[in-house]
């Protein structure tokens, strides 16, 4: 289940959204449902989720460079937002302003793994004009993704705990 | 309460794995294999997905960096006119680009496997690729030369089953031999990322004009084919005799646009030197319209083949032409596609 949800995000931010020229960035959908999956399903999941999540990233074409950078960056992150996950139930907007943090946090994360590791391709006028773009439409696209995102999961988590239970 | 003890072992054991995978690096071994097995699953899915969604991409395609632009000439138009037009220009738009990438391969007498752009890569990732819709099947394989209509897009960087990935000049760790139009001074020209390209000369002496034409060159060292268009030097730093001479190169290609592409499958028997250039641009000549998203398309809203000898004459607009309306709608002039029809015989010039 998660793991179409993954896929199908990955296509639809590679093949789709990428081939419209954003100024500056593309939408990041796939770290969008992978945080939303974790803030319903905990720490331990949340973590596994974003790891599937960013390793999908450094794997699907056209990505370049070491893979395991979106994955490293994205299982720390994952891991915190679904320590979140008890706090923000019930809320409408905790939710977003989580995410939005998260978002924050993953781009950033990654420019920094990518200057640990010595990438050319870092610099700071990519950093100054790529990340804050990319922010910005994490946070308009988030409205529209969190939410049903938060549902689907916490549908398909109740499922799966009446399943247990009647079994 | 969840387990923490558990969840924190958890979250150590994916770190340790996503740095396990960082320092076997992805550009070799198991990385390789596993980007490739990538593209083999999620290509054909991509290649659907974005010719399913081809019609969105026209229409931001179209409109590229010129938004404003574009958007004023619409609304002198009626919406009927308007959709109609739409319709029909983006036909002409796309056969307008294949005619140019045939028109450069038959110049440089490169051999071609034509490819559909299918995805690019975001530029907060930090790497400026793109994936095209051929692979391995169709002969395909690492390090082969991409150019379109225009220049020099970038080299093939991974190869699976049905696409590739292109690794496009513009990226940051991109090197390709450059040598000035006209002369033999030769460099390297060097991607920046969001900013336009840099071109280092091997002489202190080399001696650079903004307005030079940059082609790539075999004798500088590198594996694509010779002559192929990279760009047009907009600044030159330093001064002659200097220990490294720089300039700043404004490539031809526009990534953000990036559409049809051709892999160059066999090299030419002879370097073709300058003569896959475009014609000079000649001062006063009307400016193209920037309607296509591409420049050296642009010339498909004016059936008639505009005037470019005559400066008096460039002043009025091709008929038809929408955005050539809208002053300094493109600063860079390139009406080879208007010219074509008389000076495409000699490639030479």
């Amino acid at each position: 289940m998660v793991a179409v949800v993954l896929s199908v995000a990955a296509v639809v931010q590679t093949a789709v959204l990428s081939r419209i020229p954003f100024p500056g960035a593309t939408p990041d959908l796939v770290l969008l449902v992978a945080v939303s999956i974790a803030l319903v399903q905990g720490p331990t999941r949340g973590a596994a989720v974003c790891f599937s999540a960013g390793l999908l990233l450094d794997v699907v074409p056209p990505a370049d460079g070491a893979v395991g950078r979106w994955a490293l960056v994205m299982c720390v992150v994952g891991w915190f937002v679904g320590r979140a996950s008890d706090a923000v139930e019930g809320s409408a907007w905790l939710p977003l302003l989580v995410v939005a943090g998260a978002c924050a946090a993953t781009l950033g994360g990654y420019a920094a793994v990518g200057w640990l590791i010595g990438d050319v391709r870092v610099t700071a006028s990519v950093v100054g004009s790529a990340l804050p773009a990319a922010l910005l439409y994490d946070v308009l696209f988030s409205p529209f993704v969190v939410p049903p995102v938060m549902a689907l999961a916490r549908r398909f988590e109740v499922t799966a705990t009446y399943a247990r239970t009647v079994r | 309460m969840r387990d923490s003890r558990r969840t924190r072992s958890v979250l150590v054991v994916l770190v340790l794995v996503s740095l396990t995978l960082i320092a076997i690096n992805g550009n070799s071994g198991p990385g390789r294999a596993l980007r490739s097995g990538a593209g083999a699953l999620f290509g054909p899915v991509q290649r659907v997905a974005a010719s399913a969604f081809r019609p969105i991409h026209d229409f931001f395609g179209g409109i590229g960096k010129d938004t404003q632009a574009k958007l004023d000439a619409l609304q002198r138009e009626n919406d009927a006119l308007r959709l109609a037009q739409r319709a029909s220009q983006y036909a002409h738009c796309r056969a307008a680009e294949l005619d140019a990438l045939l028109h450069i391969a038959g110049l440089g007498q490169y051999t071609i496997k034509p490819a559909q752009v299918i995805a690019m890569g975001p530029s907060q990732s930090f790497a400026w690729t793109a994936e095209i819709d051929a692979g391995a099947l169709d002969g395909l394989s690492v390090g082969m030369t991409v150019i379109n209509g225009d220049g020099l897009v970038g080299r093939l960087k991974t190869v699976s089953r049905s696409t590739s990935t292109v690794l496009l000049t513009v990226d940051p760790s991109f090197n390709v031999g450059a040598r000035v139009e006209g002369t033999l001074q030769l460099g390297y020209a060097s991607g920046e990322g969001t900013d336009p390209m840099t071109v280092q000369m091997f002489s202190g002496q080399a001696i650079l004009k903004p307005g030079n034409r940059v082609v790539t060159d075999t004798r500088a060292g590198s594996s694509f084919p010779g002559g192929i268009p990279l760009g047009t030097l907009v600044a030159v730093r330093g001064t002659v005799g200097s220990q490294t001479r720089y300039a700043t190169l404004q490539p031809y290609v526009s990534f953000a646009t990036l559409d049809l592409v051709g892999v160059i499958v066999q090299h030419p028997r002879t370097d073709p030197r300058d003569s896959v250039l475009p014609p000079r641009p000649t001062p006063g000549a009307a400016p193209s319209s920037p309607a296509c998203g591409s420049p050296a398309a642009a010339s498909v809203n004016s059936p008639a083949p505009a005037p470019t000898s005559s400066g008096a004459a460039g002043a009025s607009t091709p008929p038809g032409a929408i955005a050539s309306t809208v002053p300094g709608a493109r600063s860079t002039v390139r009406p080879r596609a208007t010219s074509r029809p008389t000076t495409s015989a000699s490639p030479g010039r």
